[in-house]
This record gives structure tokens, sequence and C-alpha cells, in this order.
């Protein structure tokens, strides 16, 4: 009962420690620029710039009048502000360069469990939706400990 | 003195950030002025035509009340990210339109992506009154 007893308190010990590890990992890797939360953050969350290579954010910015469907033209100081942002805290060069964070392979590895009827909760809606479940995603934390998944 | 300076600072703050609001009703002389230019026949704007402007999809997949919901007293959630939008009625909504920087960026923006072009000054200053008129 004891050997059971310390073994499991080895086991959790270790679990915290990984955890606590991926959570330091995954916070905030970048400085928050606030610009970049409130002209990226009004449509959707303000997705962390490591997210996508430097190639990606390029393309992005040079095809706002079309950003999936959205006109979301800037004013062009502040694009221009905001690319240069982009790309100095962009994330390792990928090839081609994705559009879409979720079609990065990072992406689908850190979600592979989620399976496809928990995007489709109407309190999610879309893998896009990263404050959904990752609560503080706003503030560019998007550790294991501020995620809660919506029924 | 760093009081005096600190106290000075925060009512240079407090000047600014009353400078760049401004009331709602003060967009609409300029857009009125260019709609009379734009069609010298212009006899004011109707909340009326307001409303149903934002309710219509004009053709397109989206209409404003899309993601404004069809009452914009209410908060709405963008059509395509799901992301939350606070209500745009300034009776709901204090903050709303009183930016006239951002009214600009948000009618350039929202008009191309539901009508598939810049809005006319006739079309701001309706939807203007329109959501002025909502209590």
């Amino acid at each position: 009962m004891l050997i059971r007893f310390s073994r499991l308190a080895l086991l959790s010990a270790g679990l915290c420690a990984v955890s606590i590890g991926t959570a330091a990992a995954e916070q905030k890797q970048f400085p928050v620029d606030p610009t970049w939360q409130a002209e990226c953050g009004s449509c959707h969350v303000a997705y962390p710039p490591q997210l996508l290579p430097a190639a990606s954010w390029d393309r992005i910015f040079a095809t706002l009048g079309d950003h999936f469907g959205s006109d979301a033209t800037l004013d062009p100081a502040v694009a221009a502000d905001l690319l240069r942002y982009a790309q100095t805290h962009a994330g390792r060069a990928a090839n081609p360069a994705p559009l879409r964070i979720t079609e990065t392979r990072w992406f689908r590895h850190e979600h592979d469990e989620v399976p496809m009827a928990t995007w489709q909760r109407k309190a999610i809606g879309s893998p896009a939706n990263c404050a959904a479940c990752h609560r503080q995603a706003d503030t560019g934390d998007f550790s294991e400990r501020g995620i809660r998944i919506p029924r | 003195m760093t009081r005096i300076r600190v106290l000075a600072g925060l009512l240079a703050a407090m000047l600014a950030g009353t400078a760049m609001a401004a009331p709602p009703a003060t967009l609409l002389p300029p857009l009125e002025s260019q709609a009379r230019q734009d069609d010298p026949a212009f006899a004011g704007f109707s909340a009326e035509r307001g409303g149903r402007f934002f309710a219509d999809k004009h053709g397109g997949k989206w209409s404003c009340a899309s993601c404004h919901t069809p009452d914009p007293r209410n908060d709405g959630r963008h059509a395509a990210t799901g992301r939350p939008i606070a209500a745009l009625a300034p009776s709901a909504n204090p903050q709303r339109l009183t930016d006239p920087a951002k009214v600009d960026k948000w009618f350039r923006r929202n008009c191309r992506d539901v009508v598939a072009r810049e809005c006319s000054a006739a079309e701001k200053g309706d939807v203007i009154t329109y959501l002025l008129s909502l209590q």
C-alpha cells in the first residue's frame, strides 16, 4: 500500500513537473504589442506572431484586402509597423508558408486529441476560435492551465 | 514639484482623451454635405432607410446584422470567427461612434464585405441615424 502510494506520489510529481515545464514554454515568448492586440484582436484572437513563419506573415500582410474573405485593410503606416513586429517574432521557417495557423504541423500535433465533434460545438465553432478553450489567449497565454473546453 | 508635474501630465492626458472622443451626432454634418454634393436632391438622412440597409444582404453573403445581430443594441459575434463584438448602438454602448477615425475604418472594411464597395455618404449617414434612433 505504502509502495503503491509513493509510486503514485512520484508519478503525480512527475506529471506536475512536466505540465509546469510545458506551461512555462507556452507562455508569453514575445513582447505583447498593444497595436497588434487591438488591430488583429478586433475580429479574432490576436494570434501570437510565432505561430507562423515570416514568409507567411509577408503573404498575410500583402493580402489584407481579402483576408480569409473579409476586408482587413489597415492604415499603411500601422500595417508596416505590425508586419515588422510579426517578422521579428515569427516562428521557424516552413515550406510552403501556410496562411492558416491551423494548417501548420505544430497546430495539428498540439490538437490531435481534440475530436471533430468538439470543434463543432456551438461555443467553439472553429479551430480559429482559440479563446473558446484557451481562456487567456487574448493576452498571449496559451498555457495548459488556462484551458477549459466548453461543453 | 514632481507632484505638480504628475498632476499636469494627468490633466494633459485627460484633455487629450476628451479631445479625441466626440459625440456621435458630430459625425453627421460632414456626411450631409458630402451627400448633398453627391446628389443635389438629397433630402436628409433617414433612420428607417438606415435600418433597412443594415438588415439587407445586398445580394451578398453577409448583412451588417450577420455580425451585429438584427438588433444592434445586442452584443454580436463575428460571423466567420465567432469573436464576440460589443453592441453597436450608442444607447447600449456609449463608446460607439465617438472616434471618427475608427468609424471610417470600419465603414471602409465592412462595406466592402457587405456591399462589395465603399458606402456612400448618404448610406453611412442613414446607418448612423438609425443607430442613434435606437434607445
